[in-house]
């Protein structure tokens, strides 16, 4: 069934597989972000009781939603580097990790900004914002190991360790604001039921939200590219690589 | 699978699931602790009645009406109220945008006697739902008055401005 995956767990195939896929990521990226975000914070109505300040939603959710996505997407990358033992597994991680925490600081930078204003504080000990606050310390965490031993392999081990022990903060993250009394709202969509917008102003958020998907996506693939290069710099196809972009520049 | 990748899969899951249910313990032993606040019924009613000169956060509707500002300073009281109970809240100070009759609020403060509480800070709560003015004033009746259009200022404007 998963034979067809065989040969990516060889970093020639992976990094050219990726390289293929970068261009069309960065473009749609661009163009579909561009799109929603100029759709949310010029087009979309104002909210009754927020007003425009409630347009920073464009941002914060997407940039919370891919924060809490991503970390999954690395926890699965960490199975599969700790029971398999793919060095791409491994890599990816290193990869996915600094886009994650990005995409958590800017979750909780635009919080603090939208919540100045609307509940009038910057920030709270509410069970949101702090288990968002640990998913970030979770991320660099994971960086921290990953880069803290001499021998790859060891920290990779580790970094994996963490990043599968950090999963059972999504659903506290997620679940926060129905468990606990909280500052926090409620989410306005969710996957089973309507959400609790018009859709003239959550057709721009999912364009947003789609955005911010392939943009993650662009990210991780350039990095996951950069990682693959710095790993196997010994190899005989990156010695040619190497070699073939030295020919063509001159 | 090779054995041995089946040894390390049910190592690693055990240990995910073992973290999990650690934590749910941990969430369990602490879950009035994680609360941000209690509601009035919480509050009055609940297992644990907080002392008078206690510190602590009350969060619940301000009941419409309530709100009582002093012509002259920042003084403001209003009432407080979720199913139940209603307490207090006397607050001396900036009151958030958000404030007003009927929003949810969270109150941080010291409590008094009679169910009051004396607050050093007012924060405003919102609920997840957004809607356009034209649709909140068809659906709610909640007119939606631009501040900065004359409309804004042809009411009496409320003590403390």
């Amino acid at each position: 069934m998963w034979r067809w995956l065989h040969p990516y767990a060889k970093g020639e195939a992976s990094y050219h597989l990726l390289g293929r896929w970068l261009p069309w990521l960065t473009a749609s990226a661009l163009l579909v972000l561009l799109i929603g975000i100029g759709w949310g914070l010029v087009f979309a109505p104002p909210d009754y009781q927020q007003g425009d300040s409630y347009r920073i939603i464009f941002i914060h959710v997407p940039s919370a939603m891919l924060s809490m996505g991503t970390y999954t997407g690395m926890a699965i990358a960490a199975l599969v580097a700790l029971v398999w033992q793919i060095r791409t597994a491994e890599w990816s991680i290193a990869a996915i990790a600094p886009v994650g925490a990005v995409l958590t600081f800017i979750s909780l930078l635009t919080g603090a900004a939208w919540g100045k204003p609307m509940w009038g504080t910057w920030w709270e000990w509410d069970a949101r914002m702090t288990s968002q606050l640990i998913l970030l310390f979770l991320y660099l965490g994971v960086l921290a190991l990953y880069h803290a031993f001499s021998d790859n392999r060891t920290g990779a081990k580790a970094a994996s360790i963490l990043a599968l022990v950090g999963v059972v903060n999504i659903p506290i993250i997620h679940f926060s604001v129905y468990w606990w009394n909280s500052l926090h709202q409620g989410a306005t969509i969710t996957k089973f039921a309507k959400p609790s917008m018009p859709p003239e102003m959550y057709i721009p958020l999912f364009v947003c939200i789609f955005g911010f998907m392939l943009m993650t996506a662009a990210f991780i693939t350039q990095r996951l590219r950069h990682e693959i290069l710095r790993q196997e710099l010994h190899r005989p196809w990156v010695q040619q690589l190497l070699v073939g972009a030295k020919v063509k520049e001159q | 699978m090779i054995p041995r990748r089946k040894k390390r899969l049910a190592m690693v899951l055990s240990l995910v699931v073992g973290v999990g249910i650690a934590m749910t313990f941990i969430l369990l032993a602490l879950s009035k602790n994680v609360d941000l606040f209690y509601t009035p019924s919480q509050m009055l009613e609940g297992e644990h009645k907080p002392q008078v000169g206690q510190r602590l956060r009350v969060g619940g509707m301000v009941v419409e009406g309530s709100v009582k500002r002093d012509a002259n300073t920042l003084e403001v009281e209003f009432l407080v109220t979720d199913t139940g109970p209603t307490v207090k809240v006397l607050y001396q100070g900036i009151l958030p945008d958000l404030f007003r009759e009927g929003q949810g609020i969270v109150a941080q403060g010291v409590l008094q006697e009679g169910n009051v509480v004396k607050a050093t800070e007012v924060l405003a709560k919102h609920d997840e739902e957004y809607m356009p003015p034209e649709l909140a004033e068809a659906m709610k009746g909640i007119k939606h008055v631009n501040p900065n259009s004359n409309e804004a200022y042809t009411k009496p404007p409320s003590g403390g401005n």
